[in-house]
């Protein structure tokens, strides 16, 4: 049977480009088999193993310390106030740069998406200079009697400001995909505007924003430079998790910061795992191209 | 999407009521420099049950350790810390130059310039001394590591250039001096950022033959790793680094902490506060407290800023602000 067999031969000639003969991708396989044991699975594995050096006791102790207790809370609550406040933001920005034409619009996307290309020091120095004593707005903010930098407000919006990309960036690309075709048919059938985002577009797009959202938790809970700058890190009052561990570290207390490092990669596992799960079960994800913005 | 409006709600909710955790009268904040971590765990348990004793009140103290120069900074932009408690005269004085968070005349409100106790830069060698360590000549010579943090960032490190300078100052004379630092930072293979970080560089990366820090450090660090480990050297002269400490008073007047802050200041002065500091190696002015750990505190002649380098002032001016000696020399680094 000729035919098979030319074609079968075609698609090996497809997948195997000029060179790329099999001793070239054993190598090539090899070498990131080895880069990634070095570098992810190396590391992954020695904050496992250090936590648990001096004892499984040891170990839940370092978690029950009070200190490490309040830092996960601390983390927890910047979590649910930062993740909210940015699906709300994603779905708002995304909406707009997709369902509507109107000047300055590229250049919207492409500030949504500055905090991906910003170092979070810069973030955090940046609110200083807006929200600090000596800051742009900061004597108005104290003599209002409100609080914002070295508290929770200021870890709140550092996080944010961190994370802003993380559920637009996630919908642009599917909204475009999808059109205004649904909305319109939705208008024209006497729908009101919310009525047509909550029946029309939410539910087209929630897939996506979950997705969305887990990768913002995921980042904001891990997040230490910005945070680390605005926080003041006061013990048991201002430390995230990522700050308690540091803190641990330099106290000489090693089972301790590995203890507590051990949470924030098993968040970070755990996120792996549900978007791993989310783009097997949502027919959304897996349809939508990986388009750039604008296209 | 109700029940996302509820969480939105209440996440608005916690972060409206996050100005009402503002502190209550019973409440500090210590705001400290990087390697006084242990010491103040130790001198706030001890403080809170005297207040309590005495008052009947209980006392929370909270504390934020970091580089005493960027702990500053952040007071400076709202970060209300009721008490300071540094490693550097400049880095106090800032808040009442740049922010008016305290009086001018803040120095004398306590005894001894406010410094409740001192401390020198002192050496930490390896078990045995393999190199012969023993005065600040011995670390210029070929083949020495030298660790000690970033003269720029950590105002530990500049007392260790002080104590380097004044020695060869004193030794060699004033033209041989620049050359003898320049000689001793050719020897540091890496300048980390605050004490803490220079101590892990040396002990647990193993880098360098000789760690300077305070002898506070120093001594601690022998008796967490052990003594078959590393040995303490005080150099026959150092410098004398005070620890200044005050009110702030702009917040504290806020907080209504004044009165609990003071105390707790005061504290640090009493013979229970000093015996904690000295036992935590830090050298103190109580004559009964000294007496009686001895033979911690080796004999050093300590070098102050005010007769060495002519008061801060002008030590800022020719060594320290930026473009100043230490710029240089430091520079061809």
């Amino acid at each position: 049977m000729p035919r098979p067999t030319s074609e079968r031969a075609h698609t090996e000639w497809m997948v195997t480009p000029v060179g790329a003969g099999p001793v070239t991708r054993r190598v090539v396989l090899g070498i990131v088999a080895i880069l990634t044991l070095l570098f992810l699975i190396a590391p992954l594995a020695l904050i496992f193993s250090s936590a648990l050096s001096q004892g499984i006791g040891t170990f839940f102790n370092s978690l029950t310390e009070p200190g490490t207790q309040h830092a996960i809370l601390l983390t927890v609550t910047t979590a649910l106030i930062a993740v909210p406040i940015n699906i709300v933001f994603g779905l708002a920005a995304a909406w707009t740069v997709t369902k509507f034409v109107f000047p300055g619009r590229t250049l919207l996307i492409s500030l949504i998406e500055l905090p991906y290309s910003i170092s979070p020091i810069v973030a955090g120095v940046a609110y200083i200079f807006v929200y600090g004593s000596q800051g742009l707005f900061g004597p108005l903010i104290e003599a209002m009697g409100i609080k914002v930098m070295f508290a929770l407000p200021a870890i709140v919006l550092a996080s944010m400001f961190v994370t802003a990309p993380f559920v637009a960036r996630e919908l642009i690309p599917l909204m475009q995909v999808q059109g205004t075709d649904e909305e319109e048919a939705a208008v024209t059938l006497g729908a009101s505007g919310f009525a047509t985002f909550m029946r029309v577009t939410l539910p087209n797009v929630r897939w996506a924003v979950l997705y969305g959202a887990i990768l913002c938790n995921a980042r904001v809970m891990g997040e230490f430079g910005a945070v680390s700058v605005v926080s003041g890190n006061i013990r048991g009052q201002t430390t995230t998790l990522p700050l308690q561990i540091e803190l641990l570290y330099q106290d000489y207390n090693v089972a301790g910061a590995f203890a507590a490092a051990t949470v924030l990669t098993a968040v970070a596992l755990l996120t792996i795992v549900i978007k791993v799960v989310l783009e097997r079960i949502s027919p959304d994800h897996a349809q939508a191209p990986a388009r750039p913005p604008g296209h | 999407m109700n029940r996302f409006i509820i969480a939105l709600a209440a996440g608005l909710g916690i972060l409206a009521t996050a100005p009402a955790q503002a502190q209550t009268p019973n409440t500090l904040l210590n705001v400290s420099y990087d390697i006084s971590r242990e010491l103040y765990a130790e001198i706030n348990v001890a403080f809170a049950k005297q207040w309590k004793a005495k008052t009947g009140q209980d006392v929370t103290i909270n504390q934020s350790h970091n580089g005493s120069s960027r702990q500053a900074r952040s007071i400076l932009e709202g970060l209300e810390a009721d008490v300071v408690t540094f490693n550097q005269v400049t880095d106090v004085q800032v808040l009442y130059d740049r922010g008016k968070l305290i009086p001018a005349d803040w120095a004398k409100r306590l005894p001894n310039n406010s410094s409740p106790y001192y401390s020198l830069p002192a050496f930490l060698v390896r078990a045995g001394n393999p190199k012969g360590i023993k005065d600040w000549d011995d670390l210029v010579k070929p083949g020495v590591q030298v660790i000690f943090p970033n003269p720029k960032t950590s105002g530990n490190a500049r007392y260790t250039y002080l104590a380097a300078y004044a020695f060869a100052k004193n030794k060699y004379g004033a033209d041989k001096a620049d050359d003898f630092i320049k000689k001793l930072f050719a020897n540091v293979p890496v300048f980390d950022t605050g004490g803490r970080a220079a101590t892990t560089t040396f002990v647990e990366r193993g880098t360098g033959d000789v760690l300077i820090t305070f002898e506070a450090e120093t001594s601690s660090i022998r008796d967490l790793a052990g003594k078959d480990k590393y040995e303490v050297v005080v150099p026959p002269t150092s410098v004398l680094a005070e620890f200044p400490v005050t009110v702030v008073d702009k917040y504290a007047d806020k907080h209504g902490t004044k009165a609990l802050a003071t105390a707790y200041l005061e504290f640090l002065y009493s013979p229970e506060g000093q015996d904690i500091e000295a036992k935590g190696y830090n050298r103190v002015t109580d004559k009964t407290v000294m007496a009686k750990y001895k033979d911690k505190f080796p004999e050093v002649k300590l070098y102050r800023v005010e007769d060495e380098f002519g008061g801060w002032d002008k030590l800022n001016a020719e060594h320290l602000n930026p473009g100043a000696k230490l710029d240089t020399l430091f520079g061809g680094k």
